[in-house]
């Protein structure tokens, strides 16, 4: 008994000590630019992007300044912003290092009323030169043309469908090839508000689905109609921000999900919707699209504190698309497959760190940011970000070879970067070298692809062997049997004598 | 050691010792498959010992470290950082632990025949068919890919049905019950070793309190002193 005792304390001891320590974090280090790999684990990344230029009202020689932006679309060589608080609209040219004003618009020609706008939110211009307004306090969306006449303009909806008791707030909107315009609108939780070219309302598109818990069902089920009534309504969720890919799918991105919901990839705060508003963003990567995979939880009191929440999104080429995130003010970057490339930004004054941005675009690679407290900061890559960019579009192209190079330069410059490995890994996938493939794969922990490998070396390996593996099946066949026989004839022979 | 006690004949020598452990290591295959008659041998008629029990205990924990080790990552992903080997140990330890002693303490007070030895080495025995089957899995992880993954999880699940099937036989012929009132008292073991699990916390915290309490005292005043 005493020897159990002793036994049990000693283990008792022994668990205590080997109790893990903490892993020792430097909270006082800032990292501007990182990625997460599989564990989850932030690893600090080059930076992919710096800032090129910084515009502010001040800096155009604008009377008034900018006075709360909200909207920002980028067409050609030109930007247009929606100077919401002053009520008008800014056409930007950007040069190598300064910007100037092409023109103000603050009024237009037509034969509407007002010809003004009343807060301004957003603002989508065609190749041609048409522009599409969210005129948001005078519920309309206007097109004009490249000459500011007035076209069209797209008001509240007389159907059914749209509650007739709301006004209709127009706070987002992009438009396809052929004129249709699809609208986010305030309070309207169905989805994107569709209009056909010629301003007719024909339906939503993309309305997120209700989820119910059976929880949440149990509940309502035990409630009686009074409790139901005073319930928080199971309503689907509003869009934040929407932006089109070069495809014609819009992107958009929403903030109110429920905080649980994320890890679990349930809540998808970006989601890319097909024509019937299904969500098709490919979701491959080793964790969730949700930005930041680790936040502080639940404490209120720090401000900038809990998850992303995205505000804007933009496509670039290949599919790349950046979210941008107003609880840390940092963008995130993700490929195709949803793998993240790189999440950098901040809270601050200083160059790449943001106020309250409220929207993002891009022009070809450089990536444009509109903060609300007034300033536009135009952002381009790095060496490190174009690598990234030029292995990615290589490996899209189908030139494999040249892929592997780009992403072999990458890796000398972020060995942290599980995407690169994965790169290299397909790229020696598609020329035969199982094995260092393999190597690849495992250090990425992509399981998927260095299974994938592994049943292709494994093929190798027994077309190799097979002689090998062929003898030693007869020989584990044949050898017993046998020799159970001449241990018989060996017994019977000493039998006879 | 203990054993020794328990060995049937007078002891003579290592060479005898030796050859009773290696007889009743290799009984264990006899009770994989013989269940019923096996375990009843094996306390009532000490064809298990002591010593292949602990044997059986360590090769469980050496199974468990190489399966961390050497499993293929298309299985097991081990995030190394955190895993720390007396933890592991001790999560199979432990339990194995409070399971022997809340079943003997249960079965005790409900007319069970079985020593706390008994239970031991009945525990120990029924887990032999899931150490072999960790055993085999580890360079089977390494051979098959992903889409032949399902050998990997029958064969891990049935070894370990194999033990848990063996553990119900044994606990009803060690302790001389009916199937029934064994799986009764298998779920009110598990019951029990929440309470001692839960009892345990308790102690460890208010300990920890306590001593905090006299740490924060002593800081105090050695602050006021100075």
């Amino acid at each position: 008994m005493r020897r159990v005792l002793a036994f049990t304390a000693a283990l008792l001891l022994l668990s205590l000590w080997a109790a893990p320590a903490a892993l020792a974090g430097d909270g006082y280090s800032y990292v501007y630019t990182y990625t997460y790999d599989y564990w989850e684990d932030m690893r600090e990344s080059p930076d992919a992007y710096r800032t090129r230029l910084m515009i502010s009202g001040g800096s155009l020689g604008l009377a008034g300044g900018l006075k709360t932006p909200q909207g920002l679309f980028v067409q050609g060589e030109d930007i247009y912003l929606c100077d919401t608080g002053n009520n008008r609209v800014i056409q930007l040219r950007l040069n190598a290092d300064s910007a100037e004003v092409v023109r103000v618009i603050d009024a237009f020609t037509g034969d509407t009323e007002p010809l003004t706008f009343n807060s301004p939110r957003d603002i989508y211009v065609t190749p041609e030169g048409d522009m599409f307004i969210a005129d948001y306090n005078n519920n309309r969306v206007v097109r004009l043309d490249k000459d500011l006449n007035w076209q069209l303009s797209f008001t509240k909806p007389t159907d059914a469908t749209f509650d007739q008791n709301i006004s209709f707030l127009p706070r987002k909107l992009v438009a396809d090839v052929s004129g249709r315009v699809y609208v986010l609108a305030a309070n309207v939780n169905k989805g994107l508000v569709k209009f056909e070219a010629n301003g007719k309302f024909t339906g939503y598109i993309g309305a997120s689905r209700v989820r119910y818990t059976w929880y949440d069902r149990l509940w309502r089920l035990l409630s009686t109609k009074e409790q139901r009534a005073q319930q928080e309504a199971f309503v689907p969720t509003e869009y934040e921000n929407v932006a089109l890919d070069e495809d014609g799918f819009f992107y958009v991105v929403t903030k109110s999900f429920n905080e649980s919901d994320l890890t679990s990839g349930e809540a998808e705060p970006v989601r890319r919707l097909n024509a019937i508003g299904d969500n098709i963003l490919v979701e491959n990567g080793a964790s969730p699209v949700i930005g930041d995979l680790q936040w502080a939880a639940g404490n209120t009191n720090i401000t900038n504190s809990g998850p992303s929440r995205f505000v804007d999104v933009t496509v670039l080429q290949d599919d790349i698309y950046m979210v941008l995130d107003s609880t840390h003010n940092r963008i995130f970057g993700y490929d195709q497959q949803g793998n993240m490339l790189w999440a950098f930004g901040g809270v601050g004054n200083s160059d790449g760190f943001f106020n309250r941005p409220a929207a993002i675009e891009h022009m070809g690679q450089d990536l444009i940011i509109l903060d609300e407290a007034g300033s536009l900061t135009v952002m381009t890559p790095t060496e490190y970000g174009r690598l990234v960019y030029q292995a990615i579009s290589e490996y899209r192209r189908g030139d494999y070879g040249a892929s592997a190079d780009s992403w072999t330069k990458v890796l000398s410059q972020n060995g942290n970067f599980d995407s690169a490995y994965v790169g290299i890994g397909r790229a020696l996938l598609q020329e035969e070298r199982y094995e260092e493939a393999m190597s690849y794969f495992k250090t990425a922990q992509d399981r998927k692809n260095y299974s994938e490998a592994w049943r292709l070396h494994r093929m190798e390996l027994v077309e190799e062997n097979i002689g090998i593996i062929f003898a030693v099946v007869a020989i584990v066949l044949v050898v017993p049997p046998l020799w159970r026989r001449i241990r018989r004839v060996i017994w019977e022979v000493k039998q006879a004598s | 050691m203990s054993f020794s006690k328990t060995s049937s004949g007078a002891p003579s020598g290592r060479r005898a010792w030796w050859n009773r452990f290696i007889g009743s290591v290799r009984y264990s295959f006899y009770v994989m498959f013989h269940p019923f008659d096996g375990f009843w041998d094996l306390t009532h008629e000490h064809r298990g010992t002591l010593a292949a029990a602990n044997f059986f205990v360590i090769l469980l924990l050496i199974s468990r470290l190489l399966t961390l080790q050497h499993t293929s990552m298309l299985f097991l992903r081990v995030y190394w950082p955190k895993v720390n080997i007396f933890q592991q140990c001790a999560s199979l330890l432990l339990p194995l632990l409070i399971y022997c002693v809340c079943n003997w303490g249960l079965t005790t007070l409900f007319d069970g025949k079985g020593t706390l030895r008994d239970v031991y080495m009945a525990t120990a025995y029924a887990l032999v068919p899931y150490i072999i089957g960790s055993l085999i899995v580890i360079p089977l992880s390494n051979i098959l890919t992903v889409e032949e993954g399902s050998f990997y999880t029958v064969i891990v699940s049935a070894t370990a049905a194999w033990s848990g099937l063996l553990l119900v036989c044994g606990m009803i012929q060690v302790h001389d019950y009916t199937l029934g009132k064994t799986l009764l008292f298998l779920v009110m073991t598990v019951v029990g070793m929440a309470v001692i699990i839960f009892l345990m916390l308790l102690f460890l915290t208010l300990v920890s309190d306590g001593i905090g309490y006299f740490i924060s005292l002593y800081k105090e005043i050695n602050f006021r002193l100075n």
